[in-house]
């Protein structure tokens, strides 16, 4: 498994649902609404899959670090 | 107890208010939720069943008690959960919380992404464009229940889950029976219940037969059957089935309450005629509008102490959110009770918020775009075939709707 993991919100396609906030809340919260990440660049963790998975409009984006690799959202 | 107030060490609990705080009339918000608002954001109510709660109407609290994860669904199964019918709900994403629900959640949102559902547009169009053909074809007046809002989220959600659309007179009234009412013994709605998971476990059956099958029931088979850590096979029938029913009498309800609202709006629906680009604001406002559940359900249990609009919630008190008085709330809505196409921002709690957040919410507002779009276009005569009064109301305590709507166009 890579060493880290970047997260990126896109706030122009992020609805404010707090789905990513309530099902990672270490690395997930809602300011003025919508959805920015606590850290940039993460340790990876299964959880931050669970919440891009989740997201109904796909704003969020987990890749390798390192190499720029999309992890998530997948097909 | 004679005295108004009882205290305890850190806060005043007055008596709990018997709530829905009156008979539901049409779509009309009680204005009760406004005055609360205003004078006690933070509220004890009793519902029909179950122990008593607070009640939170404030979009802020609505959105705290929804949304932080100081608050969580699963202690519900544990106690005498507040509701509006006498049977408490047990299993399903409602009941869970993170990581349980994570677990299930995740299975089926991949269905239900923005992406996806924009990919069944097409079809939903075309299958809204057949339905207002045949009943233009039977000439007015005609009932657009029947005709139109009911027939419309069934086709839709069948042929994305893969249940036969020619089975609907079956399954519609287990989940009809289901959400929709409260006249029915207990019994009989445990019947029903079973009935849809012994008609969803034949489906999955089916599948397991053909892998091959390409629907949502057959990717939900197949994570179940990839690594069955992710799905026992009571979860994977109840979440079929959940999906089921909970993807349609929603929507069925919603599409006419709309039509209802914009009838009596009759500026707003001009506009949406001679502009059709306005559909989607439109049904953003409609859902902001229109307050489709007869009280608030589904309390949040707080799993430690929390101060909610100025209350101190104790760890293990339920709280209820209304979404319909959030999306009243005059302090993020200007003029709340106002039908208003032009609100530049609207982040109305129709759909809830928080984890529970509807994962059917991005197909809902697809349909209620096409079947608004639609109607106003295609029948721009379109109006009430009897005088209003004659219109008659769903009488259940979950959600407030018509049961036949006559047009005429
Ligand atoms: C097949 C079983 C069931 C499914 C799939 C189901 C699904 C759902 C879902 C997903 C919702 C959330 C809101 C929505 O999308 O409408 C809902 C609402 C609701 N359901 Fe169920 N449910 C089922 C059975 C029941 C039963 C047996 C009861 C109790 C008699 C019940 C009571 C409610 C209530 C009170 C609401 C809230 C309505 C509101 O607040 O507007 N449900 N149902
Ligand atoms: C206009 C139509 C709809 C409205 C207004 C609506 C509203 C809601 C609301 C308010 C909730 C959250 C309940 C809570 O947190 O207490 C919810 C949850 C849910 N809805 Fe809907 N819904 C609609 C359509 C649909 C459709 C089409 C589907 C299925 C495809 C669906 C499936 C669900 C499910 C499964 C949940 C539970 C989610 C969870 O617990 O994670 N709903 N809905
Ligand atoms: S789940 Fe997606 S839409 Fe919802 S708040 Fe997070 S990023 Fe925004």
């Amino acid at each position: 498994m890579s060493p880290a993991w970047r997260i990126g919100v896109d706030s122009r396609r992020c609805i404010g649902t707090s789905i990513c906030a309530g099902t990672a809340p270490e690395h997930f919260r809602l300011v003025d609404g919508l959805s920015a990440p606590l850290a940039d660049v993460v340790a990876p963790a299964e959880v931050i899959l669970d919440a891009a998975d989740s997201c109904p409009v796909e704003a969020i984006t987990v890749r390798d670090a390192t190499d720029d690799r999309l992890i998530a959202p997948q097909e | 107890m004679t005295e108004s107030a009882q205290t305890t060490e850190s806060r005043t609990v007055r008596p709990a208010r018997p709530y829905p705080f009156s008979v539901p009339d049409r779509l009309v918000v009680d204005p009760t939720y406004g005055e609360l608002r205003e004078s006690e954001p933070m509220t004890r109510v009793k519902l029909p069943y179950g122990e008593e709660a607070w009640l939170a109407t404030r979009y802020e609290d609505v959105r705290t008690v929804l949304g932080d994860v100081r608050f969580g669904r699963a202690l519900a199964v544990q106690r005498d959960e507040p509701r509006l019918t006498p049977r408490q709900q047990y299993s399903g994403m409602l009941t869970m919380d993170p990581p349980d629900h994570t677990r299930l959640r995740r299975l089926v949102a991949k269905a239900f992404t923005a992406r996806r559902v924009e990919a069944l547009r097409p079809r939903t169009q075309e299958i809204a464009d057949a339905l207002v053909d045949d009943m233009v074809r039977l000439g007015p007046p005609a009932d657009l229940v029947e005709h139109v809002a009911t027939p419309l989220p069934i086709q839709v959600i069948c042929e994305l889950l893969g249940v036969p659309y020619a089975d609907r007179d079956r399954f519609h009234i287990w989940s009809e029976a289901i959400v929709s009412t409260t006249s029915l013994p207990m019994e009989t709605i445990q019947e029903y219940l079973n009935n849809l998971w012994a008609y969803m476990g034949g489906l999955v059956a089916e599948r397991r037969r053909d892998p091959g099958i390409d629907d949502l029931l057959g990717a939900l088979v197949r994570a179940r059957d990839e690594n069955q850590d992710r799905l026992s096979e009571t979860e994977l029938v109840e979440l079929a089935g959940g999906l089921l029913a909970a993807g349609h009498e929603t929507t069925v309800t919603q599409i006419p309450n709309f039509v209802y609202v914009l009838l009596h709006n009759p500026d707003q629906l001009a506009r949406l005629r001679a502009d059709p680009s306005l559909v989607p604001a439109a049904v953003e406002e409609l859902l902001r509008y229109v307050p489709l559940g007869v009280g608030s359900s589904f309390a949040r249990y707080a799993r430690e102490d929390v101060e909610v609009g100025g209350v101190l919630v104790r760890a293990g008190e339920p709280v209820l959110g209304s979404l319909s008085s959030a999306n009243r709330d005059g302090t993020v809505f200007a003029d709340p009770d106002r039908l208003d196409f032009d609100r530049e921002q609207n982040p109305h709690l129709g759909f809830g918020h928080g984890v529970h957040h509807c994962v059917g919410a991005q197909l809902a507002r697809m349909e209620l775009q096409v079947a608004v779009g639609t109607l106003v276009t295609r029948l721009p005569g379109l109006r009430l075939a009897v005088p209003e009064a004659e219109l008659k109301w769903k009488r259940g305590m979950l959600v407030r709707g018509l049961l036949g709507m006559p047009v005429a166009w």
